[in-house]
This record gives C-alpha cells, structure tokens and sequence, in this order.
C-alpha cells in the first residue's frame, strides 16, 4: 500500500472492515444500542413493558408522530426548518373531520385524499414565501403556522368533532398480524403501523436512490454549490416542503383516526417531540445530514422512554424533563467526540 | 484551429465602472496559461464571461473552437466543456467523495433511480485518469483542502473537459501538496485539457504556466513567457508602480524587554520554546504549516494553554489563561483566517472597527457613545487609507487588502504592546501586501513589539529584526537577515 508520499491521505480501499467500522460509526447503531439498554433496564423493573401488547401499542400510539418525522426530516435535510407541520395537520384533519359530520355519505377516496392535497397546497404556499421572499424559513413556518391554525381557531370556535361514519370507525381497528392476550383480548400489529412504515420505506427509498433525494441533500450540504452546478433550486424546495406538507396531512388523518375526536388544540404545541426525535436520529439542523431510519428510532426512543415513565407511574411533567435531557445528553456526545476527533488532527509530531 | 478559445473586443461595464477595457484574449489548445493581474483588475470578470456567468458588451466576438459567438451562458459554456474551480469550493461536504465526483451523471438520464454502481464507475474512472488514490466512500468535508480540490479536479473530468480554469489554486496547500496537485494537473495537460490558472502574484503556478498574461485595471498589458517575469517585474506590471522593500529601521539602543517566552511546552503542539521580543521589535517566525507556530501564537495569547512554561511580561510573570487576559495584558492576536476568526462580515465597517474597544467608547450611562465610535472608525480607515465609500458598508464588501486592514485596525485600536499577526498577507494582493509591510514597520517605531508569522520566506526576511524557524514544535535556528537567508534557509529547513 501507498502511505503519504504524495502528500495525500491514501486511505486502504479494502472493504469489509471498513464497512463495518462505519456502520459502528453511524448514529443509527449507537441509537440500538440505547433501545436495547433502555429496554433491559425497565423491563427488570417493570416486566409488563416487554410483553407484545404494549409494544404494539407504543407504536400504534407514536405512528403519527413518526409520520410527522418523515415530511419534516426532508425539509430539514434542504436546510431548512418548518415550524408549521401540526398546523398544517390540524387544518387537514379537522377539514376532513368537518366533510365527514356534514356528508357521512362522502366517498371513502376523497376522505383519505382531501387532507393529503391539503397538506401539500400549504406546503406549497411555504415554499412560495421561503423562495420568493428569500427569508429563513423558520420564521415564515412560524408565521405560516399562526395564520393557518389562528385561521382555523376563528372559523370553528374550538368545537369538537366525533361521530364518524362506520368505516372511518372499523378502519384503524383492523390487525395485520393478530394476536390474543391472557385475557381473551385480540392485539397486535395494527394497519395504521403498516402505513406508517409504508412511507417511512417510500421516503428512505426516495432519499437514498432517486435523484430527487440525493439533491436534497446537496441543497442542504451546499446551497451555493447547488447554484452553480444549475441544480434548480425552487423544484427541490417544492419536493421537501410539499413532502412536509404531505405527511403532515396524513398524520393528522392518522391522528383522528386513532382518537376518534377531532378538536383544533391537541397536536399544535408538540412540534418539539417531533424535532427532538429526528435531531436524536442523526440529523443535522444545519442541514445534509440524517436519515429515515435515524428518525424512526429517534421517535422510538422518545415513545419508549414515556412509556416507561408512565409505566412507573412517573408525573406526566417529568416526561418533558427527560426528553429533553436525552435530546442535550445526545448534544454533549456529539459535541465530546467532534472535540476529540479535533484533538486528534491537530497533532503536531514534536520530536 | 490552435487557439481554443480567443476573445476580441471584450468589455464589460458594472454601473458606470469598466472592469475590462476592449481587451483580446486568444488562448492556444493543450497549453497551460496563466492570468495575473491585482484584485479589481478584471480577471474575474474573464473568467466569468468565459463560464458564461456574466455577459460581455455588445460588440465582442467570442470563438470557441472556431465557432463565433458573442457570448456564452452558463450552460452553453458547460456544454462547451469550460469547468471553473474557485478558490472557495463547491462541493457537498455532507456527500461521498463519488457522489460529488458524479452527481451531474443522475441529471444524464430521464432515470429516477441513481444508479448507484454507474456512479462509482465513472468516479473511479475519473480518479484513475488523475491517478489519484482517495476513499471514495469518505464523506467529503472530512477530507483536507488539498484533496478537496482534487476531488472538485475529478469532478470536472465526469463530462467533456476542454477548458479548466483555476482560481488562486495553489493559495492554501502545503508544497507537497502542491506538488500532488501538479501531478494531477500535469495528466490532464497530457490528456490536451486546456489550463487558465488566475492568480495575483508570482507563485508556484508559474512552474507549469507556459504563458502568462497580466491585466492592470481592466487593460491587457502584455503577454510573457514564465522565465521573462521576476517578482519585480510582475510587481510592476501588475500595479505600474516599482516598490522597494526596506528593510526595518535598527533598533534603538537600550530597548527594553517586552515579551519573554521561557521553556514553553505543549504536548502534540510545540516543545521547549523560549525566546524574547524587544520594544520596538519585528520578530518574524518561520516554518510550515503543521510547525507548531500558530499553536504557539495561540498559547502567548491565551487561549491554547501550555503544558509548562512561563511567560513574562515587561519582566513580570504573566497568567494568560484566556484571551481576555491577553489583551488586559496588551497582546493582540491577527488570526491566520481572517473571514472566520477576524471579522463578522455581514457587519459594517463601522462596528467591526469598534467590537474590541467597545468598553473604552462608553459614556457615562453604560451606552456606547455612538459620536465617539464613529471618530474612532474614521481614525483608523484615515490611518490606514482603507478604500470604501463609508464606514456604513458591510465588511464583506470590501477587497481582501482592505479587510486585512480592518482587522489589523480593530487590533491597533486596543493599543497593544504586543501584536502577533499570523499570516497576515494571504490572499491579499502586492500593493495592499506592501501598505500592510509598510505599517508594520511604522508600529515597531513606535515602540510595539511584533511577531510576524509567515511561510513566505522573503516576507520574513524583508520585513524582520530576527527570524526564528519553527519545525516539528521546536526553534530550530535562530538568525538576522542578510544576503544569503534566503538560498541559506531554503536548502537547510527545505522550506520550499
């Protein structure tokens, strides 16, 4: 093998080991590594954590909030920030909710469709004022999200909707996979689950193997680069926030379907889960970096870590407490091993 | 057809001001060119017109490979197979080194899919064709400079490259790493790949230039061949202005000790270094990159801790832990970078001058004394003939001369007693260089110590009382500039 004589890094091109060593590398692993030690410690405190009924249930109650990851991981990916996806979600799902209690009769395609093409027209309005206005785009979410969910406030009074029709009742009930418990209770796998992971495999498809993907990415590693190499900029912009837009609505069907109540206050105000679970996945919020399967553990993580909690019976407010001292604590490990890899280059051989 | 590309009657006019004069440019097929001229002097608006980027005047005919146009734009230009690479790259620090090499290829095909094995193909290819040996799997902002620019050089290589031109390139690599760049650079020049480095100075880009043409304030002076020019000579052609370089005035008998540095030690940093610094003095430390000398600047002014050592101020023992302490000491430090440790460039003029002398600017309700600071501003942009219109304008509008000088000045403002400046001639252009060389030597007179460090050999020995070099963390000689340092220095440290 070659060493430094040109001067350059010659690095071995010999594969497997290093193969591995990047996968050990990866957040993702190190993200297994904590479910499995999470799991381990509460499961020998409480052993009710580990049975199947409460797995399936953990993921059938953070199905939406992994939806939610998905759309806001690609903007976050541009290098952007959308602050307004749960607005976006609240008006598509009560929206729909307000079809449903007024035509029972709707067409099953147009409930399922309507607070889609909802969520990706306000993505689009997102993307129009981010790109024409060349403002940072945090600020035009936040902006976004007050009208959108103020918007709604007004026209609705706050009232509460229930009453759906029949399918809309049966649909999320049903298992994929089925098991019964101790107690004669049918569990298991539920539909709404597989939906969740259904976009979750199309998404990390699109990132890692259609060149819409790779050019989110690009965008958010260089914006300037990505200009000069005639990458055109607003095309991709629309793709991540009208994707944003999309899963936004879509988790605020699956929402309603699984409370069975629509009212305008119960998801907007819980942005921070959402970003704490991508950014505990790997992802970077300057942009370029991160991952779908980063993100579907990130959010694994949070609903585990609550779960416990409510499982030992912990007071609701110190969920909040933990979850951002797992966010910080992730903070300090990424900050402590850039630290020493810095530390490493910057050896001098003194003799 | 010899020449590839050749220009007449270019022009180019920005708001009233001409930044290229009617100027004729032919440049031959296979042959390495080289294009000098100070900052503002019209070369990046050549380059610009040739990748299509801006549009000359009305009135200029360009032809390229024979065929006529009166401009390009940018994807004629990409089509034509011009690749420029400028001095701040653009690649994807957060992709692969392949995907950078080759994500033009997925905008190739009407395909969605990246086709993954393709890409590594042709970024194979494109390595080997430059001989070059990097991790193509390695995510590319982890790699240093001068391998990023390879990977940008490969990248070109991806579609037809006819005409690659590049910016500075040599400005912030390492001999060696030069020479690897050269390397690469000498394949393509086999393969019959048009060259057009730009620069502003005699550099290491003149050893594979095989012609070089100068521009002086949007004219096209002269074109020469590479063994025709000296620094001198290109100094004159350059700016029309012969400058002589005088060496610093003797010190005064009896100048009193300012700084001592006794036994000082860092692991993995610098070993065993004393030395001492006289009022008035100009002490210039040499080495290469990697020396240990900006990590010991660092450590004098607080803020890379030493392991062991003391440092003595006016004779007195001095704690600097921090660079607070430094500065209530009176050091000052110019960093090396000065866009990411010097100024805050989207700031004006006004408010960088001001940021280290905020405190002294206050009146008496705690507020800063807004009449004061502008006095204080127009001081310093008087003292040091800085060019700009106002004090208002934002920093990073201004020539890198100009900017140097707005760090030097927000520094002079603290009125150290010492001043360490690390580099602080790179990437600023002769005539700035020799108004930066100029104060210098005026601040010494004055009575300031300085510590000039450089790799630029002959900035040392031009503008120094005493030189130390630096290698592998430790002084290794010790000397006063004469006539042979330069030949001297050069075969005993290879410096070069």
């Amino acid at each position: 093998m070659k060493t430094q004589e040109k001067g350059i890094m010659v690095h071995s091109s010999v594969a497997t080991g290093k193969r591995l060593r990047r996968f050990f590398a990866h957040t993702e692993f190190y993200m297994i590594l904590v479910i499995i030690a999470l799991i381990a410690v509460v499961t020998t405190i409480s052993p009710r954590f580990l049975s199947g009924e409460n797995l399936f249930s953990i993921a059938l109650s953070s199905s939406y909030t992994g939806i939610f990851s998905i759309g806001f991981l690609f903007v976050l990916i541009t290098g952007g920030l959308d602050i307004s996806f749960l607005a976006v979600a609240t008006v598509a799902q009560y929206l729909t909710a307000m079809v449903m209690v007024a035509h029972p009769q709707a067409p099953i395609w147009f409930v399922i469709a309507l607070p889609l093409v909802l969520g990706v027209a306000m993505g689009a309005i997102n993307t129009l004022l981010i790109h024409y206005l060349n403002a940072p785009s945090m600020i035009i979410t936040i902006a976004t999200q007050s009208i959108f969910y103020g918007l709604l406030q007004f026209a609705t009074h706050g009232e509460w909707l229930y009453n759906f029709p029949d399918w809309f009742v049966h649909f999320p009930r049903i298992l994929v996979l089925s098991f019964v418990n101790e107690r004669g209770v049918k569990y298991g796998l539920s539909i709404i689950v597989v939906i969740w992971l259904a976009v979750a495999l199309v998404a990390s498809i699109i990132l890692r193997h259609i060149k819409v993907g790779r050019r989110l990415y690009a965008l958010g590693g260089n914006l300037e680069a990505s200009h000069r190499a005639g990458i055109g900029i607003l095309r991709y912009r629309f793709f991540a926030y009208c994707a944003c837009g999309f899963t936004a609505g879509l988790g605020g069907l699956v929402h309603s379907f699984i409370t069975q109540t629509v009212a305008p206050n119960t998801l907007v105000g819980n942005e921070f889960t959402v970003v704490a679970a991508v950014v505990l996945g790997g992802a970077s919020i300057f942009g370029g970096t991160g991952s779908i399967g980063g993100s579907i553990l990130g959010v694994a993580v949070i609903a585990l870590i609550t779960n416990a909690l409510t499982i030992m019976k912990v007071p609701n407010y110190w969920h909040a407490v933990c979850i951002g001292g797992v966010v910080l604590l992730s903070m300090s490990i990424t900050a402590l091993s850039g630290r020493l890899a810095a530390r490493g280059e910057k050896k001098i051989n003194v003799e | 057809m010899v020449n590839l590309i050749e220009m007449h009657n270019v022009s180019k006019t920005y708001a009233g001001t001409q930044a290229l004069k009617n100027v004729d440019f032919a440049f031959e097929r296979g042959v390495n060119h080289c294009l000098v001229g100070e900052n503002g002097s019209g070369k990046s608006t050549l380059i610009k017109i040739m990748s299509g980027v801006v549009r000359p005047d009305p009135g200029a005919e360009i032809f390229f490979d024979g065929k006529m146009c009166q401009y390009l734009d940018a994807k004629s230009s990409l089509a034509l197979g011009v690749r420029v690479i400028y001095q701040d790259l653009a690649l994807f620090p957060n992709l692969t080194v392949k995907e950078n090499i080759a994500f033009q290829l997925y905008g190739e095909k009407r395909m969605p899919f990246v086709n993954w094995r393709e890409v590594t193909k042709r970024a194979r290819a494109a390595m080997a064709a430059l001989d070059l040996d990097l991790d193509l799997d390695r995510i590319t902002g982890t790699l240093s400079i001068a391998e990023q620019q390879l990977v940008e050089i490969a990248r070109s290589m991806i579609s037809e490259l006819k005409l690659l031109i590049l910016d500075e390139p040599t400005a912030s690599l390492t001999r060696k790493e030069v020479n690897a760049l050269f390397k690469a650079l000498g394949l393509l020049h086999e393969r019959g790949v048009t060259m057009l480095f730009v620069s502003h100075k005699l550099n290491e880009v003149f050893e594979i230039a095989e012609k070089v043409s100068v521009l002086r304030d949007g004219n096209k002076v002269g074109e020469y061949l590479p063994g025709e020019l000296d620094d001198e000579k290109l100094v004159y052609l350059m700016t029309g202005h012969q400058l002589t370089a005088e060496v610093p005035k003797p010190l005064k008998k009896g100048s009193g000790e300012l700084l001592r540095v006794s036994s000082l030690s860092k692991a993995g940093n610098y070993r065993d270094i004393s030395f001492n610094l006289m009022r008035g003095e100009i002490l210039g430390i040499t080495g290469l990159l990697g020396s240990g000398r900006t990590e010991l600047a660092l450590s004098i002014f607080g803020m890379n801790k030493p392991d062991s050592g003391d440092i003595y101020i006016e004779g007195k023992k001095a704690k600097i832990n921090s660079n607070t302490a430094a500065r209530a000491l009176g050091i000052g430090l110019v960093p090396e970078n000065r866009l990411t440790q010097g100024l805050v460039v989207q700031q004006s003029i006004l408010d960088n001058l001001s940021l280290t002398v905020l405190d002294k600017l206050l009146n008496r309700g705690s507020l800063i004394d807004v009449g004061r600071r502008q006095e204080e501003a127009n001081k310093w942009v008087n003292e040091l003939s800085i060019k700009t219109a106002s004090t208002d304008a934002a920093v990073k509008t201004l020539s890198g001369g100009n900017q140097q000088k707005i760090v030097l000045s927000k520094w002079l403002a603290t009125e150290p007693k010492v001043l360490i400046l690390d580099e602080p001639t790179v990437g600023i252009d002769v005539l700035a260089k020799s108004g930066v060389y100029e104060l210098v030597k005026r601040l010494a007179e004055g009575g300031m110590g300085i510590i000039l460090i450089s790799d630029e050999i002959q900035e040392v020995l031009s503008n120094c009382h005493r030189v130390l070099v630096m290698q592998s963390g430790r002084i290794v000689h010790e000397f006063v500039p004469g006539k042979d340092s330069k030949k001297e220095l050069l075969d005993r440290f290879n410096l070069s």
